[in-house]
């Protein structure tokens, strides 16, 4: 019998540490001591940065860009939608590491990212002006109303820039919504992607593990514990800004 | 009274600086004495105590945690009006020997003079002699925070006359030069058994249980030193018990508690020949005959090492090794590890909750560390790891639960050492 | 208002490597020395600790343990007809912050330079002759020997606990080794890593091809290993997360593994973290330093003394310091005059994916387990048909299998959908990569200056980095690129594909931090900042560490001779410097 839960006892860790406040989610979970069960149930889904229509758009795209099918759960199962919406609060989100002084220019493709927007903020303009563009290029919908189809091409269109968009470049937005798709289907569960590891279940990486001094040298047999993430077996378990 | 001592983890070096103060020496203080003295004061330890983290050397004024309240050491520099300089070699004498203060007042046991009664005549004027030459402070020392009626010092009367038995330490003709000399150390000025025996609920020691294991207190427990092969030094040969004293590890196991606090202000300065004689003194305390080793887990109960094998294998691996058997002279071996098999799980639970620091001796100056995993494993995960890691390689000791763990995580938490190790936490990272 | 310090002897300008290296010597000579660190501090217990410390997000992606850009980045373009423009993101290389700076997060991967490549200029002229080096090819010959260096390379080796396999000690050449390398005068003090089934796969390709295969030097340890300053390391397990992470076991050799627990007790020595040193400050002459200016954590200003300033901090950043400093006369590339900035260079990479039918488990990796051959770095090979200078060696590395970045996917995938997600379930475990390692040469228009436009958070001028690859590297990384195909061929793979780097040099993805030149040394003041014994021309107590003193970038990666270079000038200071202050090199 658990005194203290896992969720609880890393809110207090968080709090002593220095950085930004993490707290750790749990509806159920009150401070004192817990059951078992609790420490399975599923953490919180609520969005702490999209819109409804921009979580909406967000979760048909990824739920394209990596599909479920016969191979298993895709973007939508490994809750993608809820990794970005994360990031994008946070710390990546508000571009906090990256120079973002002007003066502004276009460079090169060379000279790499040359935006004004922070990710946040280019989701933000992006997302509004890609719906506005279906509505009224496309059967009058938004982009999650849209079928499969029709959302593939869509979406290939923003990738090739072959969609104008007045604000946000089409171009960069894609490449950075499909980069923080595969972040959040490959990355460690306790972000809020890859839940229960259906990404790295996919492609076969058991996880952070520290020690296959024996494994090493079987050559090609395959490696069989089970997956781990680093807080733990759970695959659900989060950890998000509050 | 239980002697407590007031531990960091930041394995704060204290310098001994051997100065001279202007004051009168003692007839017949000569620089050998003085010198010999401060040999003995690094074998009583008293740094440990008198000395307060990031304090003046022997100032005194360490909180002393005792199950019974806090007490706070003296101010043993020579200081005329805050220390010891008014002091005569007889008022020392009696410090030591009796317990008595030279105004006549009851000291607390938490000073072990139960131990350093044993300490012969001339090793105590030496003592004298070098505490006289250090540089003297002036500091008041702090009353000490006990409840009523322990707070009326003469109760210590009435502990005495129960518990303590003066006199200084008699050799065993029987027994070798290097023997007794080894159980002068460990009975006297070494106190060992101040923590590692255990005591009555007045904290008085459990005179038939000598050394086989005590609480240090805050969770800590101080491991049975007797010849048990289990929990004891029964598989550790004379030259590793010296090597742990004098480096702070040996092939087998590391310091990493209060431990590495005394390898590093006191044992690591012992001369190889004392270390020696105290080794062999150990190495022939019999072990008890109840010994130490706990019938092995039941069948029914393997459940419960199956859920601490999973978390071994993820967690413990990378240093520690798929066997336990670590790395040696790097990552201690948990295998047939008589630490690991304490009667008493407190240590185990602490170094895997706040992290652990190898102790810092010229040989061995890495100071190899554990991180915290108190972020990561629950009460109920911590227990289950415990049992395992304490029952697996070929390893018996008893199980331990969930609210064990959980006195220690609050005891940790409490002291301020759960931030020593703690990761820096990062919210989702940034780009 | 500037906040005057107390003197101290040395000021060491960062607190990675090559200052951990030099703090440790010279305070053995008794010195006073003070490391100034703009980062924080860093141990492997509480920050690198195996709790936390495999995380792809944080640490490779979210680039935890690097420089942020919003604190010090520079500007770029590829030629001087562009408008720099600032790296707002890191991407190409990427520097630390932090005490143990790079030597932190590097993968470990250990080379000594060629005997030829200390002497390019004279030995390119006088095997091929004086035309076959382009004009405007500023490369020139370093001004030490590999031989001065023997002793040095050994030294860093055995503080670092290398795990490798000699080829050729004091000329015997070693089975098992590489046969190319230089003559060392003993073997390594630990033996190889253990061996990936990818690597045995590659090394059987390499000789079926006629290449010299051999398995590559480790800053990992493949056992426990108790260096010369008695510090202790562990073993390599395997985990595979070394590059861009830090090692949570003391299997990696960084100064926090090797050098630090010894320096930090010493009481001649201490540090500031926190420190952005922003000057060196001169005399009124001009040719003394007075010590340096830092401002710290709250913007507060300081001025250190100090009887000799070593920059001490990574590549490019030491080129900025001397160029705010004004130390050296700034490089001109349309006049060709000047020095400070002048030869710039990078390294040309480029790679073979190999796609098998057997489980690789590429995630049981360690940074420097690699197999390699070395038939076409330097001047290993006739280089007379071929056109071109320089080279690089050709390696199979299993570093690990970090699923969002380190994952390969053949020719034609889908960059996302049901293709992409089928090729990921096909091949992430079953998927290695050849990577070749190639030289960049020095040109007159690869440079570093001021830039005019860009600043820094306390007002300076960003650094500005003009650089290009140019058709010599090209034709270079396509040869040995050719190379590396032939042998992914002989590996019976499902398919292949090669990943040649075209076109200009983009700052854009991730290739090598292996950033060089900008205060090259030389014999002769007018083309080089420094001298043989790194010290500067112009303000004789200035030494300036670290791969800017490359007169250009040979095809090996640069830590092993940062090193070794260190301890050649900690040498030179110690028993020339401290008895003479004053140039060691009469002109």
């Amino acid at each position: 019998m658990s005194k203290i839960s896992r969720r609880q006892l890393l809110r207090q860790t968080a709090l002593t540490g220095s950085a930004a406040l993490v707290s750790w989610i749990h509806p159920q979970a009150s401070m004192a001591a817990t059951s078992e069960s609790t420490r399975n149930a599923h953490a919180s889904e609520d969005f702490v940065y999209f819109t409804q229509p921009e979580s909406a758009f967000v979760d048909a795209a990824v739920a394209r860009l990596i599909p479920t099918d016969e191979l298993g759960p895709g973007a939508r199962e490994a809750h993608v939608t809820l990794f970005i919406d994360h990031q994008l609060a946070g710390p990546y989100g508000r571009a906090e590491r990256w120079y973002m002084l002007g003066p502004w220019a276009t460079g090169t493709k060379e000279q790499g990212y040359q935006l004004k927007f922070t990710p946040a903020q280019l989701y933000r303009a992006a997302i509004v002006e890609i719906d506005n563009y279906c509505r009224q290029t496309l059967s009058k919908r938004i982009f999650a109303e849209l079928d499969s189809t029709t959302q593939d091409k869509t979406l290939h269109d923003l990738e090739n820039g072959k969609i104008a968009l007045s604000g946000a470049p089409p171009k960069d937005f894609f490449a950075m919504l499909l980069q923080n798709t595969i972040e959040g289907f490959l990355s460690d569960p306790m972000y809020g992607g890859n839940r229960n590891f259906v990404g790295w279940k996919l492609v076969g990486f058991p996880g952070p593990r520290y020690n296959y001094i024996d494994e090493i040298r079987h050559f090609g047999a395959p490696y069989s514990q089970p997956t781990v993430g680093l807080m733990g077996r759970d695959g659900s378990i989060m950890m998000r800004k509050g | 009274m239980r002697v407590r001592k007031f531990v960091t983890f930041l394995g704060v070096g204290l310098g001994l600086a051997l100065s001279f103060a202007p004051r009168a020496w003692s007839q017949g203080t000569t620089y050998s004495l003085i010198a010999a003295g401060r040999y003995l004061v690094d074998a009583g330890d008293c740094a440990s105590c008198h000395t307060d983290t990031a304090g003046k050397p022997f100032a005194g004024g360490r909180a002393i945690q005792t199950p019974f309240g806090v007490i706070y050491s003296s101010n043993i520099t020579p200081d005329s009006e805050t220390g010891i300089g008014k002091w005569s070699e007889k008022d020392f004498y009696d410090a030591m020997h009796h317990g008595m203060s030279r105004t006549g007042k009851y000291l607390y046991p938490a000073f072990p003079y139960p131990w350093f009664t044993k300490v012969s005549a001339d090793d105590v004027r030496a003592i004298k002699a070098y505490l006289d030459t250090i540089p003297p402070v002036r500091q008041r020392n702090r009353r000490s925070k006990l409840p009523w009626p322990l707070s009326v010092r003469s109760v210590m009367a009435g502990w005495n006359a129960l518990y303590f038995q003066e006199g200084v330490f008699q050799p065993d003709a029987n027994k070798s030069v290097a023997w007794n000399r080894g159980a002068y150390l460990v009975q006297g000025l070494g106190h060992c058994g101040a923590c590692h025996t255990a005591t009555n609920a007045v904290g008085a020691p459990k005179k038939h249980q000598r050394l086989m294991g005590g609480d240090f207190g805050k969770h800590w427990y101080a491991p049975n030193l007797t010849r048990d092969l289990g929990d004891g030094l029964g598989n550790w040969s004379v030259e590793e018990i010296v090597e742990y004293l004098k480096t702070g590890s040996n092939g087998k196991d590391a310091a990493g508690g209060p431990m590495a606090e005394v390898v590093e202000n006191s044992t690591q300065y012992l001369s190889d020949s004392d270390l020696d004689a105290m080794a062999t003194y150990l190495k022939d305390i019999p072990a008890h005959e109840n010994s130490s080793s706990a019938p092995a887990v039941a069948v029914a109960d393997r459940t419960d090492l199956t859920r601490g094998q999973a978390l071994y294998d993820d967690n413990c691996t990378g240093c520690h090794m798929v066997n336990g058997a670590g790395l040696a002279q790097v990552f201690p071996s948990l295998k047939e590890s008589s630490a690991v098999q304490a009667k008493v799980p407190d240590t185990l639970i602490h170094f895997i909750l706040a992290g652990a620091r190898k102790a810092v001796t010229p040989g061995k100056p890495t100071g190899l560390s554990m991180p915290a995993f108190s972020g990561k494993l629950d009460d109920g995960e911590l227990a289950d790891l415990v049992n395992y890691i304490r029952n697996a390689w070929g390893n018996h000791a008893p199980l331990t639960d969930a609210s064990a763990v959980s006195k220690v995580r609050k005891e940790i938490e409490r002291s301020g050492e759960l931030n020593a190790r703690q990761p820096p936490v990062q919210a989702g990272g940034s780009s | 208002m500037t906040t005057r310090m107390p003197g101290v002897d040395v000021v060491l300008v960062g607190f990675g490597w090559t200052a951990s290296i030099l703090a440790q010597e010279l305070t053995d000579s008794g010195l006073q020395v003070l490391a100034l660190e703009r980062g924080k501090f860093r141990d492997t217990v509480p920050d690198f600790a195996t709790t936390h410390i495999q995380d792809e997000l944080r640490y490779a992606v979210r680039k935890d343990l690097f420089e942020e850009p919003a604190r010090e980045t520079l500007t770029f373009r590829n030629s001087v007809d562009q408008t720099a423009l600032p790296m707002r993101h890191l991407g190409s290389f990427l520097p630390a912050a932090g005490v143990g700076g790079a030597g932190v997060h590097w993968n470990g991967q250990h080379w000594r330079f060629l005997p030829t490549d200390f002497k390019i200029r004279s030995h390119t002229e006088a095997r091929y002759g004086k035309k076959f080096i382009p004009e405007d090819m500023t490369i020139q010959d370093w001004a030490v020997a590999y031989e001065d260096l023997e002793p040095h390379y050994d030294k860093f080796e055995y503080l670092c606990g290398i795990s490798g396999q000699a080829g050729n000690i004091n000329g015997a050449i070693q089975t098992g080794g590489n046969p190319f390398e230089g003559p060392r005068s003993r073997g390594y003090p630990l033996p190889p890593l253990q061996r990936s089934y990818a690597t045995t796969l590659f090394d059987k390709a390499v000789q079926e091809v006629g290449f010299h295969s051999f398995p590559c030097a480790a800053a990992n340890t493949s056992q426990p290993y108790k260096n010369p300053l008695g510090v202790q390391m562990g073993e390599c397990t395997y985990c595979g997360f070394c590059e861009w992470f830090a090692c949570g076991n003391y299997s990696k050799s960084s100064p926090q593994t090797t050098i630090l627990p010894v320096l930090l007790k010493k009481g001649n020595f201490s540090y500031r973290t926190l420190c952005d040193v922003t000057r060196v400050n001169l005399d009124a002459s001009g040719k003394r330093a007075t010590g340096v200016t830092y401002i710290d954590a709250q913007g507060r200003s300081f001025e250190q003394p100090a009887q000799i300033v070593i920059l001490c901090a990574f590549a490019q950043h030491n080129v900025h310091l001397l160029l705010l400093s004004g130390i050296g006369k700034p490089y001109n590339p349309t006049t060709g005059e000047g020095v400070t900035g002048k030869n710039y260079a990078y390294q040309m990479t480029s790679s073979v994916d190999v796609f098998l039918d057997k489980t690789l488990n590429p995630f049981m990796g360690a940074g420097a387990l690699g197999q390699a051959f070395d038939d076409f770095n330097g001047d290993n090979f006739d280089h007379g048909p071929e056109g071109f200078l320089g080279g690089g060696y050709v390696a199979l590395w299993t570093t690990g299998g970090r699923p969002i970045l380190q994952h390969q996917l053949p020719e034609g995938t889908p960059t996302w959908g049901a293709g992409w997600k089928k090729a990921m379930a096909e091949n992430y475990l079953k998927s290695a990569s050849i990577a070749t390692h190639g030289s960049v040469m020095s040109y007159r228009q690869s440079y570093l200056d001021l830039d005019p436009t860009y600043r820094d958070v306390y007002g300076n001028p960003l650094l500005r980095l003009t650089f290009d690859f140019h058709e010599n590297e090209h034709k270079m990384s396509r040869f040995v690129t050719n190379k590396a195909a032939m042998v992914a061929k002989a590996m019976n793979a499902r398919s292949i594909r090669v990943k040649q780097r075209d076109g200009h040099y983009s700052i854009v993805p991730y290739q090598t931090t292996h950033n060089t030149g900008g205060a090259i040394m030389g014999d002769d003041p007018s083309t080089s900042v420094v001298n043989r014994y790194l010290q500067s021309w112009d303000v004789p107590n200035v030494f300036v560490m670290g791969s800017s003193v490359f007169p250009q970038n040979p095809g090996y990666n640069p830590t092993g001779t940062v090193g070794a270079l260190t301890f050649w000038a900690a040498h030179a200071i110690k028993t020339l410097y401290l008895k003479n202050p004053g140039p060691l090199v009469q002109t």
